[in-house]
C-alpha cells in the first residue's frame, strides 16, 4: 500500500469490482485470481467473454486466466520493475501517452522519462526473458485502451522490491491517464477478508484510523481528547516482520496476538519459532488452537464471524455488515469484548454495549467513515470516503484530483531479488495459495470436503526440471533452502516454467515458509515470499 | 403514444427500446410472465417454453424470454391457448422424473409404488429435496397441474454422489439448462454443457466425467440456479426452507466481501447461499464461501480460556485469564517500557475488533507497536 500512497496519496483499490466489466483492456499481474478471488475472477472472465475486453496476463505461472488472455507475458521471477519500465519506454517512444493527463494531473514526469531511456525492449528481454516483441505488443494494447484497468495482488507486493513494483504500476496507469475513470484504475486485490478494514482502523504501526499519522501532533491531540488520555506515543511502531526478530533479540518481551497464526504464515519459520520462544509473555486470542497458540502463556477463545455483529471493509473500500447468525460456543467472546476487558483491568475503561457503539466512535474519529452508519449499510455497503451522512460514498477514487493533489511519478530502477540461484540452490521457489484453502488453513483444513479436494501440500515442477532432478509425478521430494527443508509430493505440471517451482503455504506439516526468505522490502517491510533459491531431491 | 415504439400487452400499451424482449417489457411494467429456464444476466434460450405468450395474427405461441419486442405487437400472456400450453409443458416435466412431492399425491393410482421406487433411488425416505422450494412445484400449483402419470421406469442416469459438495440428482433433472448458463455465463467456469441427444440428453461435464474429475471448481452456482431438486448441496440435502432462518452477512474468505445468507437451524449454520441482487457478488460465491463453513461448529473450537502451567494448558475462568494477562502486560510495561510490547491485530476480525485493539495498544499500552498480516 505504501507504493500507491506515495503515488496517489491513498493506498487502496481505486475502482470497484463491478467496474472491471467496463474496462476495455485489463492488465492482470501477480494475481492467481481464479484461485484466490474466485468471484472477482468471474468479472474478469465475463468482461473478456461477453464485453470484448482484451486481457493481458503477466505471470510466471500458467494460471487459469492465461486461457482467457489475449496476451500472456511470462517474466522471470522478481523482474516486475523491468517489464513495467519496458512498457512505459515503448509508450513514450511511440508517443502513446495521455499528454493532457500527464501535464495537468501529475508531477515528476521528466525524472521518470530519463530513467526509462535505457529500458528498451531488448534490454528488458535480457532481464525478464519476455521477448521484446511481446513487450511492444503489450504496451500498445494497454496504451490504446479508452479505459484500462490494472489488477494486481501479492505476486507484485511480496518482493524486496514490492513497493517499487507498485509505484511502477501507478506510473504506468498515470502515463496512460487511466485513473479516475470507469473501467480504469490501479487495483490491489486484498487477500484476506478484512485487510482493508484492519488498515483503515489503524491496525498499522504508523497511523490511526483513516490513515492519519501518529507523527502528526494535531492528530494525536485530537485522539487524546477523544479518548481522554495523555501522552500518546509519537514514534511510529514496529511491523510484524520487525517485531518477530526483535523478540529474538529480547527487545520485544510480550506479544498479544489476535486471530493470527504467524507460525505458519511468517517467512523463515524455524527462526520465527525460536523468536517466539524468547518472549516473556505471549497471549493468543483465536477460534482454534493454532501452531502459535501452542507457544502461548494464555489462550483466549474468540467468537467467529458467524457469531458476531460488526463490519468488514472489502477490497473495493465497501463497508459491509457482518451479522450474528448463531451463538458462540460456550465461553467464546467477541474479540473486542476481550480486548476491552483487558483494558479495564489495566486501569482504562473501554465500555461498549455493542459493536454498533464502537462503529459510532469510529465514524466520529475517522473522516473517511464519518458518513457511514449501520442504518445506512443495512441493505448495501458504502464505499469510503464517505464524509457526511448525505454523501453517497466514493466508488471511484481520484476523479478530479489525487488525494495528495497531483499524482507523483517515481523514477525506479530494476533491482534483482534478494536471493539468487547458484550451484548449490539451483531452482527458484515461489509460494502462493490454492482454491480450496485459506491462509494457514485454520478454518478450511477443518472442513472435510475442502480437505478431500486438496488434502496435502505439493511442489509444482516442470517436466524438464523433474527429469533433470530425477523426480517423478507423485513422488515425495525433499525441498531445501538455506533456512530449512520440507517433504512434499511432486506434481509435474506445465504451470511453472523450467527453473522455477511453486509450493502453497497453507500446510503447517510441510510449511513452505520454512523455506522462504525473510528479506524485507525496505519501505513496506513485506517479506520476499515470491522468490527464494532452493534445491530438491527424492525424499530419503 | 407513438406506435413505432410500443407494444400492447393484455390490452395495455407499453413503450419499448430496440433489442428488448417481450419478457423485458413485461417485467419492466410489473406484468408477470412465469419463467423457468430463464436466468437473470444470461442470454435467453427459450428452451423450457413456460414463458410462451400469444401474439395476435400468429399461429404459434412464442417464448417471451427470447422473442424481441416489435412495433405493433399485440400480446396476450394468459390466454386460454397460453395456459393450455403451459399446463402441457409443466405436466411433461413433472412426468419425466422423480418429482415426488405433494403435487403428485392427488393421483392415488400407484402412488405408493412410485414413492417406493423413488425412495429406493434416493436412498432416503424423504420427499424430494426441493419440496417447498421448487419452481416447478410452484408452477404446478399455479396452473393446477397434478402430474402426468407415474414414471416407474428406472431412471436413465443414477444420482452422482462422488464429490464432497454437490449431489447431481439426474432423475430430477428437467434439462432446463439454468445450470449450464450459470456455469458458462455467470461464473464462466465452462465446466458443464448439454450432452447426448434426444431421450438420452443429459447435463454433462466434459467427456461426461464425474464432477470431481472434471474442470468443475465447485463454486455451486449451478446449485443456486437449479429450479428443482436436481442439484443440491450434499451437506444440507433435506434442509427445508420453512425450518431455517436466513441471516444476511459478509463472507469471511477473501477481500471480495461477497454477501451471503446464512441458513440457520437450531443455532447451527446448515447452509450458505449467495445474496442475489446485491453487489459486489450478485449471488455468486466460491467453493469456500458456499461450502466451507463446517469449521464454525467444529469440535476443535476453543471454548474456554487456557493458562499454561509448567508447560501444560489448563482450563481457566475468564476472570483468571484476563487478570493474569492484564497483570503480566502491566509488569512488562513497567519493567521494560511500553515499546517492549507488541500487538498483532487481524485482517480476519471486524473493524470494531480492530478498532478496539488499536485503541488498546495506543491508549492503554502507550505504544505504536501494532500491525497485522496484510503483508503476509
Amino acid at each position: 500500500m505504501a507504493g500507491l500512497a506515495a503515488a496517489f496519496g491513498s493506498g487502496a483499490m481505486t475502482n470497484t469490482i463491478g467496474d472491471v466489466e467496463d474496462a476495455e483492456v485489463i492488465l492482470l499481474t501477480g494475481s492467481n485470481t481464479t484461485e484466490n478471488h474466485p468471484v472477482l475472477s468471474s468479472f474478469v472472465k465475463r468482461a473478456v467473454k461477453f464485453k470484448n475486453a482484451r486481457l493481458i496476463v503477466v505471470d510466471p505461472r500458467r494460471i487459469k486466466l492465461t486461457e482467457f488472455a489475449h496476451l500472456w507475458l511470462r517474466p522471470n521471477l522478481g523482474t516486475d520493475v523491468a517489464w513495467i519500465n519496458g512498457l512505459m519506454h515503448v509508450i513514450i517512444a511511440e508517443n502513446l501517452q495521455d499528454k493532457v493527463f500527464v501535464e495537468n494531473r501529475t508531477t515528476d514526469f521528466e525524472k521518470l522519462k530519463s530513467m526509462l531511456e535505457k529500458y528498451t525492449p531488448d534490454y528488458v528481454e535480457q532481464i525478464t526473458g519476455v521477448p521484446a516483441a511481446r513487450i511492444i505488443e503489450a504496451a500498445r494494447l494497454y496504451a490504446g485502451a479508452r479505459a484500462g484497468a490494472i489488477l494486481y495482488c501479492m505476486g507484485i507486493t511480496q518482493h524486496t522490491t514490492g513497493t517499487d513494483n507498485v509505484k511502477s504500476l501507478a506510473n504506468l496507469a498515470m502515463l496512460c491517464g487511466n485513473l479516475g475513470i470507469a473501467g480504469g484504475g490501479v487495483n490491489p486485490l486484498r487477500g484476506q477478508n478484512n485487510v482493508q478494514g484492519a488498515c483503515d482502523m489503524g491496525g498499522l504501526p504508523n497511523v490511526y484510523t483513516g490513515y492519519r499519522p501518529v507523527t502528526d501532533a494535531a492528530v494525536r491531540k485530537e485522539m487524546e481528547e477523544a479518548w481522554g488520555v495523555t501522552g500518546l506515543p509519537e514514534k511510529p511502531g514496529l511491523t510484524v516482520t520487525k517485531m518477530v526478530p526483535m523478540a529474538h533479540t529480547g527487545e520485544i518481551k510480550a506479544l498479544y496476538i489476535i486471530g493470527e497464526n504467524p507460525l505458519v504464515s511468517d517467512p523463515d519459520l524455524n527462526h520465527a519459532e525460536k523468536s517466539f520462544s524468547h518472549l516473556d509473555f505471549l497471549v493468543v486470542q483465536d477460534i482454534f488452537m493454532t501452531e502459535t497458540g501452542r507457544l502461548a502463556d494464555v489462550v483466549l477463545p474468540a467468537a467467529c464471524f458467524a457469531e458476531k455483529d460488526g463490519t468488514f471493509s472489502n477490497t473495493e473500500r465497501r463497508v459491509q455488515r457482518v451479522r450474528k447468525a448463531v451463538d458462540a460456543p460456550k465461553d467464546a467472546w467477541d474479540d473486542w469484548r476481550i480486548t476491552c476487558e483487558i483494558a479495564k483491568r489495566m486501569g482504562y475503561p473501554m465500555d461498549y454495549g455493542s459493536s454498533k457503539e464502537i462503529f459510532e466512535e469510529i465514524a466520529r474519529l475517522t473522516p473517511s467513515y464519518a458518513g457511514i452508519t449501520y442504518e445506512r449499510i443495512e441493505r448495501e455497503g458504502i464505499h469510503w470516503p464517505c464524509p457526511t451522512q448525505d454523501h453517497p460514498g466514493t466508488p471511484i477514487l481520484h476523479t478530479q484530483q489525487f488525494t495528495r493533489g497531483k499524482g507523483m511519478f517515481h523514477a525506479i530502477d530494476y533491482i534483482p531479488p534478494a536471493e539468487r540461484t547458484d550451484d548449490e540452490y539451483p531452482l527458484y521457489l515461489t509460494t502462493g495459495r490454492v482454491l480450496y484453502h485459506y491462509h494457514t488453513g485454520t478454518m478450511t483444513r477443518r472442513t472435510d470436503g475442502l480437505n478431500e479436494r486438496a488434502p496435502e501440500s505439493f511442489v509444482e515442477i516442470s517436466a524438464e526440471d523433474a527429469k533433470k532432478f530425477g523426480v517423478e509425478d507423485e513422488s515425495m521430494v525433499t525441498v531445501t533452502s538455506r533456512r530449512g527443508e520440507i517433504n512434499v509430493r511432486a506434481k509435474v505440471s506445465g504451470m511453472v516454467d523450467a527453473g522455477t517451482v511453486f509450493i502453497p503455504f497453507h500446510y503447517a506439516e510441510a510449511a513452505a515458509n520454512k523455506l522462504t526468505n525473510a528479506a524485507l522490502d525496505p519501505v513496506s517491510n513485506i517479506p520476499e515470499y515470491k522468490v527464494c533459491a532452493i534445491k530438491l531431491s527424492l525424499a530419503a | 403514444m407513438e406506435k413505432e415504439n410500443t407494444i400492447v400487452i393484455n390490452g395495455n400499451r407499453f413503450n419499448f427500446v430496440q433489442g428488448e424482449t417481450i419478457l423485458d417489457v413485461a417485467q419492466k411494467n410489473n406484468i408477470e410472465i412465469p419463467t423457468l429456464c430463464h436466468l437473470k444476466g444470461t442470454t435467453p434460450t427459450g428452451r423450457c417454453e413456460v414463458c410462451v405468450v400469444q401474439i395476435s395474427g400468429k399461429n404459434d405461441l412464442v417464448p417471451a424470454c427470447s422473442t424481441q419486442a416489435e412495433a405493433g405487437m399485440t400480446i396476450l400472456t394468459e390466454s386460454s391457448s397460453v395456459v393450455a400450453s403451459r399446463k402441457q409443458t409443466i405436466q411433461k416435466m413433472l412426468s419425466m422424473g422423480n418429482h415426488n412431492c405433494a403435487v403428485r399425491a392427488s393421483l392415488k393410482e400407484s402412488w405408493t409404488k412410485y414413492q417406493l421406487k423413488v425412495h429406493q433411488e434416493d436412498n432416503s425416505p424423504e420427499l424430494c429435496p426441493a419440496w417447498g422450494d421448487c419452481r416447478l412445484q410452484d408452477l404446478a400449483y399455479r396452473y393446477q397441474v397434478t402430474g402426468g402419470g407415474y414414471s416407474n421406469v428406472k431412471a436413465l442416469y443414477p444420482m452422482e454422489m462422488a464429490n464432497p459438495f454437490i449431489i447431481r440428482d439426474f432423475p430430477r433433472c428437467i434439462l432446463c439448462g439454468r445450470c449450464v448458463k450459470a456455469c458458462n455465463e455467470v461464473q464462466v467456469n465452462n465446466a458443464i454443457e448439454f450432452g447426448y441427444d434426444g431421450e438420452k440428453q443429459k447435463i454433462i461435464a466434459r467427456d461426461d466425467k464425474l464432477l470431481k474429475d472434471s474442470d468443475c471448481v465447485f463454486c455451486g452456482e449451478c446449485v443456486q440456479a437449479c429450479p428443482v431438486g436436481a442439484l443440491v448441496p450434499k451437506d444440507s440435502r433435506f434442509e427445508r426452507p420453512w425450518k431455517t432462518q436466513k441471516v444476511r452477512s459478509t463472507c469471511s474468505y477473501c477481500g471480495v466481501g461477497c454477501q451471503i445468507d446464512f441458513h440457520v437451524k437450531d443455532n447451527r449454520v446448515v447452509k450458505i447461499t449467495g445474496a442475489e441482487d446485491t453487489p459486489p457478488n450478485y449471488g455468486r460465491l466460491c467453493v469456500k464461501g458456499r461450502f466451507g463453513f463446517n469449521f464454525i461448529h467444529s469440535k476443535d473450537r476453543l471454548t474456554t480460556p487456557l493458562i499454561k502451567e509448567s508447560g501444560k494448558f489448563r482450563e481457566a475462568s475468564w476472570d483468571e485469564a484476563l487478570d493474569l494477562t492484564a497483570r503480566r502486560l502491566s509488569e512488562i510495561k513497567k519493567q521494560n517500557g511500553a515499546d517492549s510490547i507488541g500487538v498483532f491485530t487481524s485482517a480476519r476480525v471486524t473493524n470494531e475488533d480492530n478498532y478496539a485493539a488499536m485503541k488498546f495498544t495506543r491508549a492503554v499500552l502507550k505504544t505504536n507497536n501494532i500491525d497485522h498480516c496484510a503483508r503476509l
